[in-house]
């Protein structure tokens, strides 16, 4: 018998192992969902698996009667706009500064010190500010995801920039290039897939930042959704979406790896 | 006028005397060798050379005119790593200083340039023996391709002066060996100067023309610092026997023991 930190599972194993705690968390859900229906049969605190099915066809695949939308397409659409605007603009922010600040000495100099201290106010507390500022539209609730994690992307990117070993900066240069191009043909090109990183690692406080939002202000998706239905104990309506976030925020970060693995083989294969 | 004189050149960190009283001058398609004990101060000349450190005092000049203090196309260089862009395949890491010269902006080119460049670079890879490794990124090549590549990429610029760091420490002796042979060869058909640095004494005894033994003439056993290195052997390449290496390698090795206490 093998000592047990030499021990590995085999790759049937490994989904097994993987698979357990999930049947464990839904067999748990399911008795204590019954114990507690047996009870009371009015109980909505655990609903039982026909109570989210009808939950979900009627959010899902039933136009809503009072605006005659498909409630859960709207608001997926609604906050994955929101989402994407937002995320996209912090992403371009994130590479030119990153970049600038990564690269160029003279602008970190000028430029870090500022973001450094930017990201260090927590973007919940100046929510208001944003409210106030840009009223209660659309554009507080992408502002909020943009002051959220802008100053991550850029941190992290100007890190990235700055581990570009100096051999190849000493390297463009004996090849003839001036600043300009060992930006585009060197720091550029190589801090693309590593964009793609940092903005899966961002992703996660983008989806908090934008329900939050939505929590606070809004007349449509995911967010105001749960947050709405909260007043009426709906749990047949709040883990059903709670469960299409977390799959939404799945599929786009599987989404970027894969098009990272296909667009920038050689930053895959190097490591 | 020689290619490269060096006139009572100091460098200094602070306290720390790294090189005193360099003088030396190499003519145009020479190849010297750099040997030496670490911390003598071979990579704080060849930095010297780049431009990426300046002399404390004295001169050092490249065809009458003091080096820029900053790396530019008259020198190129090839490392003992991160040599070649990872981002680019071996045909692109070739053709890139002549798409950087033809296109000062985009850094791009396009079309018939294009076409002009890849013939060239075809050309360059061909006599490096890479021509099977074209559309190849570098993770996926060998050291010693990697390697060859990085030299190819320096010489299709053809710089006036060649600058080798320790460029085959990383490599097996095998490999090695073949890669002599391709430096020498490239050297003569190309009329390069050379500087190569490196630690293998028996590398620096049969390449190229000329040999550099960089050693502290004065050496404090409690302050090794306190004195520099120089240039203590300056020997043409096939006339030194037996006895030569031998005092040379006695007297590197007593500065290395010294440097490493």
């Amino acid at each position: 018998m093998k000592k047990l930190i030499n021990r590995q599972a085999g790759p049937v194993g490994r989904w097994a192992l993987g698979l357990l705690p999930f049947v464990i968390l839904a067999v748990l859900y399911l008795v204590a969902s019954d114990a507690r229906l047996d009870a009371n049969p009015n109980d909505k605190l655990l609903p039982a698996l026909s109570s989210f099915a009808d939950a979900i066809e009627r959010m899902a695949f039933e136009p809503s009667k009072r605006s005659g939308e498909y409630t859960l397409l709207a608001d997926t659409l609604a906050s994955l706009q929101r989402l994407g605007i937002g995320v996209l603009i912090s992403a371009l922010i994130g590479l030119v500064v990153g970049i600038a600040t990564g690269a160029l000495p003279l602008f970190r100099a000028g430029i870090s010190p500022l973001v450094t201290g930017m990201s260090l106010v927590p973007p919940l507390a100046i929510l208001p500010i944003l409210f106030i500022v840009f009223g209660l539209g659309e554009l507080a609730k992408v502002m909020l995801i943009i002051i959220g994690i802008t100053p991550f992307l850029i941190r992290d990117l100007q890190q990235r920039a700055e581990e570009i070993p100096t051999e190849q900066i000493i390297k463009m240069q004996t090849l003839g290039a001036n600043t300009w191009q060992i930006i585009t043909r060197l720091v550029w090109p190589q801090i693309m897939p590593r964009l793609l990183s940092s903005v899966r690692l961002s992703l996660g406080s983008a989806w908090l930042f934008l329900i939050a939002a939505e929590a606070i202000a809004a007349t449509e998706g995911l967010g105001y959704r749960i947050f709405l239905v909260r007043r009426y104990l709906a749990m047949d309506v709040i883990l059903p979406y709670v469960a299409w976030i977390t799959f939404l925020a799945f599929a786009i970060d599987f989404a970027l790896k894969r098009y990272s693995r296909w667009r920038y083989p050689w930053f895959h294969g190097a490591q | 006028m020689a290619a490269i004189e060096i006139k009572n050149l100091w460098k200094e960190y602070g306290k720390d005397v790294v090189l005193e009283r360099l003088n030396a001058s190499v003519e145009e398609g020479e190849f010297v060798t750099v040997v030496g004990a670490s911390g003598c101060g071979k990579t704080t000349f060849l930095k010297m050379m780049l431009g990426t450190e300046s002399p404390t005092r004295g001169e050092l000049l490249l065809d009458g005119k003091p080096i820029p203090d900053e790396p530019d196309e008259t020198r190129g260089i090839v490392f003992q790593r991160y040599s070649v862009l990872p981002h680019l395949t071996a045909m692109e890491n070739v053709m890139l200083s002549g798409e950087l010269e033809s296109s000062r902006w985009l850094g791009w080119t396009f079309g018939h340039r294009r076409r002009a460049l890849r013939e060239q670079a075809l050309e360059m890879l061909e006599s490096v023996g890479l021509n099977q490794a074209l559309g190849k990124y570098p993770h996926e090549l060998s050291g010693g391709m990697q390697q060859r590549l990085a030299l190819a990429q320096a010489l299709i610029k053809k710089p006036r002066i060649l600058l080798l760091d320790e460029p085959f420490g990383a490599l097996d002796p095998g490999i090695r060996r073949d890669m002599h042979e391709l430096v020498l060869d490239l050297w003569r058909k190309q009329d390069l100067t050379v500087f190569m640095i490196t630690h293998d004494l028996a590398e620096g005894f049969f390449l190229g023309t000329r040999m550099w033994v960089f050693d502290k003439e004065r050496l404090d056993p409690q302050d090794p610092a306190s004195y520099g290195a120089r240039i203590t052997y300056d020997l043409p390449v096939g006339n030194s026997d037996k006895g030569t290496l031998q005092s040379i390698t006695r007297s590197v090795d007593t500065t290395a023991r010294a440097l490493g206490a």
